[in-house]
């Protein structure tokens, strides 16, 4: 429990700064305008334009919606105004709680800016692109979901990209072997909670260390999963082709034009996520349920008091995040690919773990970091088509930078719920 | 351990399908079947052995033959184990040394990416050194590297509270797109297609005291060296008194007057400045030059050994020398009983969980409760 004092003492040093902190966060958004005028503006033509697609797939011709086309130069001058704006404000005023949104549009304004400049004077399918980024941002939503659940209640849990890869081996070995995807998800979503269930066993009964506990879950997981794919599956690949759901456009919204494509014509996965979302958001902040887990994660001991059982929560919790971790570990083979591959998940929960926490421990800002970091994710992967001299690994690295950014910058903003990682002692 | 073992061998067992097939008829013949399962993991751990530490008789009949080559070939596999254990030591010492300041390093994997990037780096690009100011100047990168990338989760916790460890979590995947990008574009070997470094210079290279294929080098003894250092860094020097003290009670350290900022940045960059030697010591002794995926997990291997060794240098060094023994056993075991080497991760897993929950194995064994175990105990939120 020591360092939980120290912590608390460096906490109440950082609050007391946090002042300069805020300022310090208005600097660097006029700064990250600056170098986005500078890098994406500097030296453009004016007179060249960005065209971006909006259609995706075959579209009819008289259904074709026309392309976008904005002037290049002037986009990243206006985005990077904008976020210089912005900056002004924090530094005079402050967003307060909003900081982590503003951060958040700021990033996307530079992306957006990066976007603008690489397609001048090319043509991009942005809405094809926006598509792929909303299939990105399913497995990261799900996994911050999972770990939304999870520590809510008071159970840290680094576990989400363990469980992710372990459930995506099973859900393809079951889906294979019995030929229903159905089975498959189920069995993806049984080895999430079977694994969340031995996180629970280890943090709450056996009170070991939440994120020892996690690293071993990680671990096991990579080795086991690597172990059945070396020793059965790349030898039979009968047991390793399961096939995929199939994309399945909800009635309505889906004809609603861009957005219906973009986000209204996939997968259950997809649609499990918007529905986890919704529901994890309405139960946490609007039901009984609710305010006992969010009770049992700040202060299990006043809950206790009332009668709530700390430990039945806890182990629910965690189980029914493990599910969701599972849940988005199927997508990996059966929303996705349709086969595994050893380490597939590729630190997707990490990512996950971090929208998390960039949103805040809550299922919409968790979900608006998933979309962005989709986002970095898609764009990079397109790097190469438009042949732009920047490497796609700098994208690649930016959720993780910029989490670190959101957690060092705004604490007191990002704040876990308070006994987030503490196992809990019955007197 | 032993149980850790024991589920593994239940695992190869339920894995090999000719013991399965013997099962199927378990109450018709099951001294087949049992026969069977002892055999399937007679070979596997038999190999294990064999691969790791070599086979004692063929060592005496070489060593008798007095056949240079028959001795190498004999002592071949305990030098490969010597050579796995090296980069163990010293990832292992480093988790270590943040454990003892209260600190939980998970970014030891990629510090051991940067380190051995500034070290492979230092390795080919000064030409013309002489071996002795070479090898130390390379290691010394590699520290500093392996440093600088613990340095900015230091000083984020330090100065701002944030959780080392998801700021280390970040900092490994931002190293390895690092390194990514590094060999592909500026530190490519231009004459090739993959993306790996180019050769380091033969004055960088630590020495091997073998003709080949013995690869056993340098490094086994830096790291010994190091490992005595850091004991003695840890127990008899105020700062380690200091860093220890803010692990174990850091309101007891504070009100002693210890600057707490400090310890914990001190702490922090010499965990990564140890994780990123082992990166160095895998390239200037063993690889010669730095490929994507040089590093079989070492940074994360580290945390279960540093559990293992009781965050004591002394335990790392032996822990590390089994996982060592482990480590380079299992490649043997994958060619000769074809059981994938990443039973060994499992194998790993367990034994942290294992040892992070002594409960667990008095409850399996039910043994009494033998006072208040040692257990590690790091426990705390996230952000504060």
């Amino acid at each position: 429990m020591a360092a939980t004092t120290t912590a608390a003492s460096l906490k109440s040093v950082a609050e007391e700064s946090h002042k300069t902190r805020s300022r310090i966060f208005g600097v660097a958004f006029i700064v990250i305008a600056i170098i986005a005028y500078w890098l994406f503006a500097n030296g453009v033509d004016p007179a060249l334009q960005s065209t971006f697609g909006l259609n995706q797939g075959n579209v009819p011709a008289e259904q074709r919606l026309p392309d976008w086309v904005i002037p290049s130069y002037g986009t990243v001058t206006l985005l990077a105004i904008l976020s210089a704006f912005i900056g002004g404000y924090q530094l005079a005023r402050g967003f307060g709680r909003y900081t982590n949104l503003m951060l958040g549009l700021v990033v996307l304004a530079f992306i957006f800016s990066f976007l603008t400049w690489a397609t001048s004077d090319k043509s991009i399918n942005l809405a094809g692109m926006l598509r792929t980024s909303v299939g990105a941002a399913v497995p990261i939503t799900l996994g911050a979901m999972s770990g939304i659940l999870c520590e809510r209640a008071g159970v840290v849990n680094i576990a989400i990209e363990g469980m992710m890869l372990s459930s995506a081996l099973m859900s393809t070995l079951i889906g294979s072997v019995t030929g229903n995807l159905w089975l498959g998800l189920l069995a993806g979503l049984l080895t999430g909670a079977t694994l969340a269930f031995v996180h629970a066993v280890l943090a709450i009964r056996y009170k070991v260390d939440q994120i020892i506990s996690g690293t071993v879950i990680n671990i096991f997981s990579t080795g086991l999963t690597s172990f059945i794919s070396a020793k059965f599956m790349q030898v039979y690949q009968e047991l390793n082709n399961p096939g995929t759901f199939q994309s399945w456009p909800v009635p309505i919204l889906s004809d609603i034009p861009i957005i219906g494509g973009i986000f209204f014509t996939s997968n259950i996965f997809t649609y499990g996520a918007y529905i986890l979302l919704i529901v994890i958001h309405v139960g946490l902040f609007y039901t009984r349920w609710g305010l006992r887990v969010r009770a049992v994660g700040e202060h299990p001991k006043a809950a206790d008091t009332l009668g709530i059982n700390v430990f039945r929560t806890r182990y629910i919790n965690v189980v029914l995040g493990g599910m969701a971790a599972g849940f988005g570990g199927a997508y990996f083979t059966l929303g996705s690919v349709g086969r595994f591959d050893e380490v597939m998940t590729a630190g997707r929960g990490f990512i996950g773990l971090a929208a998390m926490i960039f949103g805040n421990w809550s299922p919409f800002g968790a979900f608006g970091a998933s979309l962005i970091f989709g986002f970095a994710d898609s764009l990079a992967s397109k790097l190469a088509i438009l042949r732009v001299p920047i490497p796609s690994q700098f994208l690649l690295m930016a959720p993780y930078v910029v989490t670190m950014i959101a957690l060092a910058g705004l604490v007191g903003r990002a704040t876990p719920p308070a006994a987030d990682g503490q196992p809990y002692e019955k007197q | 351990m032993f149980t850790a073992f024991l589920v593994g061998s239940i695992i190869i067992i339920l894995t090999d399908l000719a013991v399965l097939d013997a099962f199927k008829n378990f109450f018709g013949a099951p001294g087949a079947a049992l026969s069977a399962a002892w055999k399937a993991i007679t070979t596997a751990y038999g190999s294990l052995f064999e691969g790791s530490l070599g086979s004692p008789a063929r060592m005496i009949a070489a060593l008798q033959s007095g056949d240079s080559e028959a001795i190498g070939d004999a002592f071949y596999p305990i030098g490969e184990s010597l050579v796995a254990a090296t980069p163990y030591i010293f990832a292992g010492l480093s988790v270590a040394v943040g454990f003892r300041c209260g600190l939980f390093n998970i970014g030891a994997e990629g510090q051991l990416f940067i380190g051995a990037i500034c070290s492979v780096w230092v390795g080919f690009t000064f030409k013309g050194l002489p071996a002795i100011v070479h090898i130390p100047l390379a290691l010394v990168a590699g520290a500093a590297g392996g440093a600088l990338w613990a340095f900015v989760p230091a000083i984020l916790k330090a100065k701002a509270g944030a959780h080392e460890v998801i700021n280390t979590i970040m900092m490994n995947y931002v190293a390895f797109r690092l390194s990514e990008w590094l060999l592909n574009g500026p530190l490519k070997r231009p004459e090739s297609a993959n993306p790996v470094s180019p050769f380091i210079e033969q004055s960088a290279e630590l020495p091997r005291f073998f003709p080949d294929p013995i690869r056993f080098h340098m490094g086994f003894f830096i790291a010994l060296g190091v490992a005595a250092f850091i004991y003695w860094f840890l127990f008899k020097t105020t700062l380690g008194f200091e860093i220890r003290t803010v692990g174990a009670n850091a309101n007891a350290a504070k009100y002693a007057g210890m600057n707490i900022t400090r310890n914990l940045i001190i702490a922090m960059c010499l965990s990564g400045a140890l994780a990123g030697l082992a990166g160095a010591n895998e390239v200037l002794g063993v690889n010669h030059n730095l490929a994507n995926a040089f590093s079989a997990g070492y940074g994360f291997d580290s945390i279960a050994l540093a559990l293992l060794g009781k965050s004591h240098p002394l335990g790392v060094v032996l822990a590390a020398l089994l996982f060592g023994t482990l480590r380079s056993g299992s490649t043997r075991m994958q060619n000769v009983a074809q059981i994938p080497v990443d039973i060994i991760s499992v194998i790993q897993a367990l034994v942290i969980a294992f040892i992070a929950a002594p409960a667990i194995i008095r409850a399996l064994y039910r043994l009494k409760a033998a006072g208040e175990g040692e257990g590690a105990v790091f426990t705390r939120g996230w952000g504060k």
